[in-house]
């Protein structure tokens, strides 16, 4: 078993083994037809098994272990990032990166959460965790670029708020409402996009945006589909089921009119192909922020305002 | 053995045998037998230990305001199921059933009234409708209590507890973080005052939005509040929880909060504030 891969993955993962090895051989010329019948057959394979996919399997790779972090794209999506730490308060925290950077020769203000892919970075950036320092650096970053009119571009990819003792002790619950408060009249345009895992009121905190979008294999959530499991069947093994019932996933979202826009990832996924997926990140933040920009900031509060005082079903 | 304690037993047995259901209860600290008419008279707080137990929105609302003048406001709306969500019950199941047990729409009452004489909005949670969580109808009466206020010019109080956001409604729910939270935001900009009052327990969605969003937050005595629940804290640090971790006092301590009020003086505490901050 490759533990790259997720287990309805190992059908691929078998294949890419063999042509990892065909590759391997110096003989090209022998191998060449070889090579290529494995990989149609590769192809062929993942599209099949990506057609049918479940809610449980698109939130499994939505935390696959090899998809992109937020840093992973910054480099290619932005020029020149300049990094910007710490709340002014308290810390600097990991979890939450941040500063201003350039989109197609604009400069913004960008916010991600990190989660890290080795042991040492998840540890480093707590798993993509913020503490409520990491909530009040963003918005202390929301504020700045609010002041010299910048846009603000978030990356949402987090399990949730960080349920320490500390985080409690300095207020996470105040940490998150002031943001989203803060952010429903910011005078700038907001886009955030949900990259991997968007968990609950951690990821809101910074995603109260203009502009929606999910990456297509990404989840967004008001539970994660473990925790909503062991509560309502007092079994955290049952998260496959309950990730059907939460609508978590992005094509569900959109029907539901809950986010704007949906980016298709390359076949099998964004780590099958990260520079693909690079590009079509780069490409429709682009065309967004064109959008966007275009718009009066009255224009742009106003819709904001209509926009989430309109959210949530009920009978009279 | 004194003739006294031979013969209490018996005689404390023979009065529960006398008791016709719902006459008394227990409080659940302390576990004195109280009578449930002084119980109630006393806003549910235990007259030995001071324990505040846990009351109707109902009972809080009425306990808050002027007996005159109450009107309610959105008491018609019911959730929608948007998800058509089902774990082992069905959501519309287990709606109708909160609804049969509490006698009520919703987790939220709104009530515009007076208190000594002021004008007010006040917002209650009933815990015991689904933990008190706040879905898409939640969210909404919570907008129109703000509406209201900012209409009428009148201060904003609003009762919290809660457990968070109402899974069975998915994302619809988390949003209502946002949408209320903009709510006080316009209350704010309108200089209408907005008082929180947290009871036990606020956590989660509701706490995490516009119950730390008052202009002056304000707990009962004991209550637990914070973001993650407790059992989730201890799960994740793997280490033993301060003592009263999130509970009121903890959290006076750490600045999240202006003030712990007794349940019996919260009226008069609350108009006292409201009638500085509206001096002017």
């Amino acid at each position: 078993m490759n533990l790259d891969y997720l287990d309805f993955e190992q059908p691929i993962a078998d294949l890419e083994g063999k042509i990892q090895a065909l590759s391997n051989i110096n003989d090209k010329v022998d191998i060449a037809k070889e090579m290529e019948t494995l990989k149609s057959k590769s192809d062929v394979l993942t599209k099949k098994i990506f057609s049918s996919l479940t809610d449980w399997q698109i939130s499994q790779l939505a935390r696959h272990p090899r998809r992109l972090c937020t840093l992973d794209y910054v480099g290619d999506v932005f020029d020149d990032f300049i990094e910007l730490h710490g709340d002014r308060a308290f810390a600097d925290d990991h979890a939450i990166v941040g500063g201003i950077a350039n989109l197609d020769g604009k400069p913004v203000m960008f916010i991600g959460q990190q989660k890290g892919t080795s042991t040492r970075e998840k540890l480093k950036y707590n798993f993509g965790m913020p503490r409520p320092e990491g909530y009040r650096k963003a918005l202390r970053l929301m504020k700045l670029a609010e002041k010299f009119s910048l846009p603000v571009i978030t990356f949402i990819d987090t399990p949730g708020a960080y349920p320490g003792i500390g985080a409690e002790e300095r207020g996470q619950s105040e940490a998150i409402a002031r943001n989203l408060y803060e952010m429903s009249t910011l005078a700038t345009p907001i886009i955030s996009v949900v990259i991997g895992e968007g968990g609950s009121g951690g990821a809101l905190a910074i995603g109260v945006a203009d502009i929606m979008i999910m990456f297509e294999y990404s989840i967004y959530s008001v539970i994660s589909p473990e925790g909503c499991a062991s509560i309502l069947y007092k079994d955290a093994g049952k998260a496959n089921i309950a990730a059907e019932s939460l609508k978590l996933t992005s094509s569900h979202l959109k029907r539901l009119g809950l986010i704007d826009s949906v980016i298709k990832e390359p076949l099998g996924g964004i780590h099958r192909d990260p520079e693909k997926a690079k590009k079509l990140l780069k490409n429709t933040l682009k065309l967004k922020l064109k959008d966007v920009t275009s718009i009066p900031i009255k224009k742009i509060l106003k819709n904001r305002q209509e926009k989430l005082l309109g959210f949530g079903k009920y009978k009279i | 053995m004194s003739w006294l304690e031979k013969i209490l037993p018996s005689i404390t047995s023979v009065v529960k045998k006398n008791i016709p259901e719902g006459l008394w209860s227990k409080c659940p600290k302390c576990e004195t037998t109280l009578y449930e008419e002084e119980l109630k008279q006393r806003f549910y707080v235990c007259p030995q230990c001071d324990y505040h137990m846990r009351i109707s929105a109902r009972d809080r609302i009425n306990s808050f305001l002027d007996p005159k003048g109450r009107v309610e406001i959105a008491k018609d709306l019911e959730a929608a199921d948007p998800l058509k969500f089902k774990d082992q019950k069905r959501y519309k199941d287990r709606y109708s059933a909160a609804q049969k047990t509490t006698n009520e729409k919703e987790a939220l009452i709104v009530k515009k009234g007076t208190i000594n004489g002021m004008k007010v909005v006040v917002a209650a949670f009933e815990f015991r409708f689904m933990g008190g969580s706040m879905g898409s109808v939640v969210g909404e009466k919570f907008v129109r209590a703000t509406q209201e206020s900012i209409k009428t010019k009148a201060p904003l109080i609003c009762f919290s507890a809660s457990g968070g956001a109402r899974m069975q409604e998915g994302l619809f729910s988390l949003m209502q973080m946002a949408k209320t939270s903009l709510a006080v935001k316009l209350l704010a900009d309108n200089k209408i005052p907005f008082v929180s009052i947290l009871t036990d327990p606020t956590m989660g969605g509701v706490s995490a939005s516009f119950a730390m969003l008052g202009d002056i937050h304000i707990a009962e005595p004991n209550a637990l509040i914070g973001f993650a629940g407790p059992r989730v804290v201890e799960q994740t640090v793997g280490e033993e929880l301060p003592e009263g971790f999130q509970r009121s006092e903890f959290l006076l301590e750490k600045g999240a909060i202006d003030m712990i009020v007794h349940r019996s003086e919260l009226t008069n505490k609350v108009h006292k504030i409201l009638s500085a901050l509206c001096s002017n």
